[in-house]
């Protein structure tokens, strides 16, 4: 059964860890190590250090790989600087979302530029299959698949920065928010992005398959005293709904377009052209049917994606997409589409299998960092 | 006086049963083990049912849920809920801490069997939590 399922290079560390694996998106993946909310906590608090290596890395080489970037996302990648990244969105011809990736621009020490797609592991054969027949307009790039040749580690924290200073032969504290740079780790290349997905500060790096165990074990050893963790997918899972960030196949899927999912700052339709393009350019001027809103559910009982969110006088007006307690604020939390019409309603329920709770609207993100220095 | 996880009984769902009797009617004293517990990890709500509820062996008479997931709570034994454990839901934590003793959730009179040849004793049920872990 589990021979399908393919392994990240970090896998013995995790085993060896005690952490609970579990099937996700054809990967076998760490989901806790002790408990979810500890991992949290130490994300919170100090740094937390993710395996996101079964996320997908996509290279874009030679003359016009913006271009035809530009072409695939929703937002313009050929204005972007070296070093920038950026978040967008590569959608179908009617809006419909295929997937949210980061795109950094990049160059390597003997100045080949390039650009990195990082897409979503359930979504990458997708997107490679979306890509590919697009690939003749475009005849001077190549794209290849880098998920298998390298590792993807997140670090994420107050801490992350201090720890990471000591780690890399370039300071990483000279890169913005959404700013990448190719340097090393004891002489092997690795690609240090100010980005994550968690609401804190921190790294995603890229480092080649076989380095990833050194870089990973010298991040938890350099962090230890202060206080780093390893963390699973549930911590991730729980860092990222309290900073209301979208998860594919949950806030976003090929039903719902950017206009709704309310990323249309993640889309740049301005005298320029790309797939799916004049839908949402079409929504964002008519009005999206439904809405993305955040909810604070009474009590402590947890509204999980599924449930039906309803008028105070009983009319089934949305679905939750993601929810559970919030292990920062103590509460439950939870996102929903509601219609548009409902969107502003000062108090909703839930339906908890039967059971009528109350909740309120709040605005996203649920958590927001105290201080941001960057 | 600590209950003794070697004298008490248990189902296949994880939920533990101290059996009393006196001379007028007999209890069970239901909570869930320290296995089930673990497993769960990071407790976070539990919902419990009315006294005076009824209930059928293999019934769900609640739910416990954590950080990830919800999981139903049945009943090892048919009779009547006498009792719940009212504080329990505030100190979920204290499960972690004394699950046969502070974490008892509910208590059900019975009468005759009730379902209890169903019940593993405390070997068994070891057994069956070591295949599953």
């Amino acid at each position: 059964m589990t021979d399908s399922l393919a392994s990240t290079p970090l896998d013995a560390w995790h085993r060896a860890a005690g952490a609970k694996m579990v099937p996700f998106a054809g990967y076998e993946m760490p989901i806790q190590y002790s408990s979810i909310v500890a991992e949290h906590q130490a994300c919170r608090t100090a740094a937390a250090v993710f395996d996101v290596s079964h996320m997908g890395r996509l290279k874009f080489e030679g003359d016009g790989s913006e271009n035809l970037l530009d072409h695939l996302l929703t937002r313009r990648v050929s204005d972007m600087p070296l070093g920038r990244v950026r978040y967008g969105l590569i959608c179908d011809e009617n809006g419909g979302v295929l997937d949210d990736v980061l795109v950094s621009n990049l160059e390597t020490p003997s100045q080949k530029r390039f650009h990195l797609l990082v897409v979503n592991a359930s979504n990458r054969q997708k997107i490679i299959d979306w890509i590919t027949p697009r690939m003749p307009d475009f005849p001077t790039v190549t794209m290849t698949d880098r998920t298998e040749l390298t590792a993807m580690i997140a670090v994420q924290g107050p801490k992350a920065m201090d720890v990471c200073k000591r780690l890399f032969k370039s300071d990483p504290a000279k890169l913005k928010y959404y700013q990448a740079v190719i340097t090393d780790q004891m002489g092997k290349p690795v690609i240090v992005s100010r980005t994550g997905y968690t609401g804190e500060d921190g790294f995603e790096l890229v480092v080649r398959a076989e380095e990833a165990n050194r870089v990973w074990e010298n991040l938890m050893l350099i962090g230890r005293d202060e206080g780093f963790l390893a963390a699973g997918l549930g911590a991730r899972d729980t860092l990222r709904m309290e900073a209301a960030m979208p998860l594919y196949g949950h806030e976003l899927d090929e039903t719902i377009d950017p206009i709704t999912a309310g990323l249309s700052f993640a889309c740049n339709s301005d005298g320029r052209s790309y797939i799916g393009r004049d839908a949402i350019a079409k929504i964002a001027a008519d009005g999206p049917s439904r809405v993305r809103i955040g909810l604070l559910p009474e009590g402590k009982r947890p509204a999980r994606e599924g449930l039906s969110v309803l008028t105070p006088d009983g009319q089934r007006i949305g679905t939750i997409t993601s929810g559970g307690p919030s292990p920062t604020l103590g509460h439950p939390i939870a996102m929903a589409y509601v219609d548009a019409a409902h969107a502003k309603l000062d108090r909703y329920q839930i339906d908890i299998r039967g059971k009528m709770v109350n909740a309120v609207p709040t605005a996203l993100p649920f958590y927001k960092r105290p201080t941001n220095k960057v | 006086m600590s209950r003794d996880p070697s004298k008490l009984l248990y189902a296949e769902t994880h939920e533990w049963v101290d059996l009393t009797t006196d001379a007028d009617q007999s209890i069970a004293t239901i909570g869930i083990s320290a296995f089930a517990i673990e497993q769960l990890n990071d407790l976070v709500y539990m919902d419990l049912p009315e006294v005076g509820k009824v209930l059928t062996a293999g019934e769900e008479f609640g739910e416990v849920e954590s950080v990830k997931a919800v999981s139903p709570l049945y009943s090892p034994i048919s009779g009547e809920v006498v009792e719940v454990h009212s504080e329990l839901p505030d100190q979920l934590e204290e499960l972690n801490n004394d699950p046969l003793n502070f974490g008892w959730i509910i208590k059900v009179k019975f009468d005759g069997d009730a379902g209890r040849d169903k019940l593993m004793d405390h070997a068994t049920y070891e057994k069956q939590c070591g295949e599953a872990g």
